[in-house]
């Protein structure tokens, strides 16, 4: 992989918790590349580390080592507000959102943009509609969020991580809380947002069928606390996929693309 | 749609708040006739010494203190609400007016029998009250930040604050035991809330301090809005949410902590009110959230003045009138959770 296709670069980096003086280290010696115009998912088992390494990548968490450039640019030397037009978030937190139109919602993304009272002019609210285009959720643009079904909340929220206009877009496990029909549909979208927008995107996820099909490069985190990255057929061909869990009685069944007994 | 709602509902908020201080202007316990209160407002003067001083030195100034009152309780609580992600804050059920109060008590208490009244014309005493409860709202406010850092359950934080409430009581009444009668007597009658305190010469520093925090508060509509989003989201839209947060807990400690220390510990209004205005303009957005809230806090706190000063024998406290109106409309919030929307 070349690194000069890399929008965001990690070097030799270290995440895991601080309580007090004492520190956990979960994954160390990462040295991670984010390309643009790539959905890349990261998958691993419950604890792994997936949230630690996407705070850790979000600036939410200061690595334990390591540094992370974003465009030849230290991220974490870099302000907040610079931060905030570079790299989109959509995690699962609960929000407070519920009486807010989708419209005001996807609205909020353009606060890094905005000045001091946050007005919208022109252009943003053309860019907010745009977002809730791209998203597929422009005909519920002046629903209230609590009217919203999961899967249509989850679009608005990436409609307000567009509407933020930022290269990167991170998403920690925004498929988590949804039914089928609006997983596969949520991926295709993050999937088009990579392709057509040249987006980074980054998305940990449970449903590894999902990933190994759409996603462009797979970061896994094996039981021995390894990162291993690559496509799907080069993680596939590597046998790689059967070290994401501990339990020996599951194994990786290639023609399903999921695991079974 | 929401717009024009927004317009209609300011404009009735303010609309009621013109009702309302005309009839605490009309009402009180001295019956002045209109015409001659028209007179006395025209600068004409109404023939009648003790009416002109009743009008312009007594229901004038209740008036723009309740007014004010209401507004920065009003505005307190929906801070809280926000930056603590609670709907069920506001500034006396956190302890916030508690801590205050405890300031106050410390002051009035060691200042005894010597204070004369309990805000007297005595710019130092009133001053050295405003301060005491600057500083006991602070103390709460900084241990209300600790705590949630520690309890990350929005109950067990309304818990703590009402546990602070007990603490600052109790020291209260211990103070109580070893200070002297007058001082005893004052703070009592503060204790049951009262918007007559502020006198003429005291109204610009009062409303100075009410009117700036209020400003400072619309101007943190971009982080408030942010704050809905959860401390992740906000920060991922570039708001420094520690330092925002500090500003917010500030202007809502000074707010509280001023009306505090000129009419008493007063419940429920900061609470309830947020809602009336999230309720009546159907939205958690901060920018029209802010004005409809001053508006009807005004309006909530002019109308338990109102219904303080109507009854034929004698003056009820506020205190026991804003439970009454607002117990109510946390009752309904509390079982219409489902339905409303900025709980979902």
């Amino acid at each position: 992989m070349k690194e000069n296709n890399a929008i965001l670069t990690a070097r030799e980096l270290a995440v895991g918790y601080r309580n007090g003086s004492q520190t956990t280290t979960l994954l160390s010696g990462l040295n991670l590349n984010l390309e643009k115009g790539k959905l890349v998912a990261l998958l691993g088992q419950n604890g792994a580390g997936k949230s630690t390494l996407l705070r850790a990548l979000t600036c939410d968490e200061r690595p334990l080592a390591g540094s992370i450039e974003v465009n030849g640019r230290d991220l974490l030397e870099m302000s907040q507000k610079d931060r905030s037009r570079i790299i989109g978030l959509v995690s699962t937190e609960r929000i407070q959102a519920g009486a807010l139109t989708v419209t005001e919602l996807v609205g909020l993304g353009r606060q890094p943009h905005t000045g001091f009272l946050g007005r919208l002019d022109d252009e943003d609210r053309a860019i907010i509609q745009q977002s809730m285009a791209d998203a597929g959720i422009i005909s519920k643009a002046n629903d209230y969020m609590a009217s919203l079904s999961d899967g249509e909340r989850q679009k608005a929220m990436i409609a307000r991580a567009l509407a933020q206009q930022t290269p990167i877009i991170i998403l920690d496990e925004p498929t988590a809380f949804l039914d089928v029909a609006s997983r596969i549909e949520t991926m295709r979208l993050l999937q088009t947002l990579a392709h057509d927008r040249g987006k980074a995107v980054l998305l940990s996820s449970h449903d590894i069928s999902q990933s190994l099909m759409l996603a462009d490069e797979l970061w896994l985190i094996t039981t021995d606390r390894e990162v291993l990255t690559g496509t799907t057929q080069q993680l596939l061909a590597d046998g790689a996929m059967d070290r994401l869990f501990l339990n020996r009685e599951i194994h990786f069944n290639p023609t399903i693309l999921d695991y079974s007994f | 749609m929401t717009r024009s709602r927004y317009i209609i509902t300011v404009i009735a908020l303010t609309l009621l708040l013109v009702l309302l201080a005309l009839a605490c202007l009309a009402f009180g316990s001295v019956d002045i006739p209109v015409g001659r209160i028209v007179d006395i407002l025209s600068g004409k003067g109404s023939g009648n010494k003790a009416w002109d001083i009743i009008i312009l030195q007594s229901r004038i100034p209740m008036i723009a203190t309740a007014a004010l009152a209401g507004a920065a309780l009003s505005i307190s609580g929906l801070l809280l609400q926000t930056t603590f992600n609670n709907p069920l804050a506001g500034p006396s059920i956190l302890g916030v007016s508690s801590g205050a109060g405890l300031g106050v008590a410390i002051v009035i208490l060691a200042m005894g029998g010597s204070l004369g009244g309990l805000l007297g014309e005595n710019v130092g005493s009133y001053i050295a009250i405003l301060v005491g409860a600057l500083i006991g709202a602070g103390v709460v406010l900084v241990l209300l930040i600790a705590f949630s850092m520690i309890v990350r359950s929005n109950t067990m934080l309304l818990i703590i604050g009402i546990l602070v409430s007990y603490l600052t009581s109790s020291v209260v009444q211990l103070l109580n035991s070893v200070a002297t009668e007058e001082g005893v007597h004052n703070y009592v009658s503060w204790g049951f809330g009262n918007f007559s305190g502020v006198s003429v010469a005291q109204m610009p520093v009062y409303a100075g301090i009410i009117i700036l925090a209020l400003i400072g508060s619309a101007l943190m509509v971009k982080p408030l809005n942010a704050m809905l989003l959860g401390s992740r989201y906000a920060r991922n839209l570039g708001v420094n949410v520690t330092r925002s947060r500090n500003v917010l807990l500030l202007i809502t400690g000074v707010l509280t902590a001023v009306v505090t220390a000129f009419c008493g510990p007063i419940g429920f209004i900061g609470l309830a009110v947020p809602h009336i205005a999230r309720l009546s303009l159907g939205t958690s957005n901060h920018s029209r959230l802010i004005p409809a809230t001053i508006l009807a806090g005004a309006d909530i706190a002019l109308l338990c003045a109102l219904v303080s000063v109507i009854n034929p024998h004698g003056i009820i406290p506020i205190n026991a009138i804003t439970p009454i109106i607002g117990v109510p409309i946390i009752l309904y919030i509390i079982l219409n959770r489902r339905r409303i929307q900025y709980f979902n």
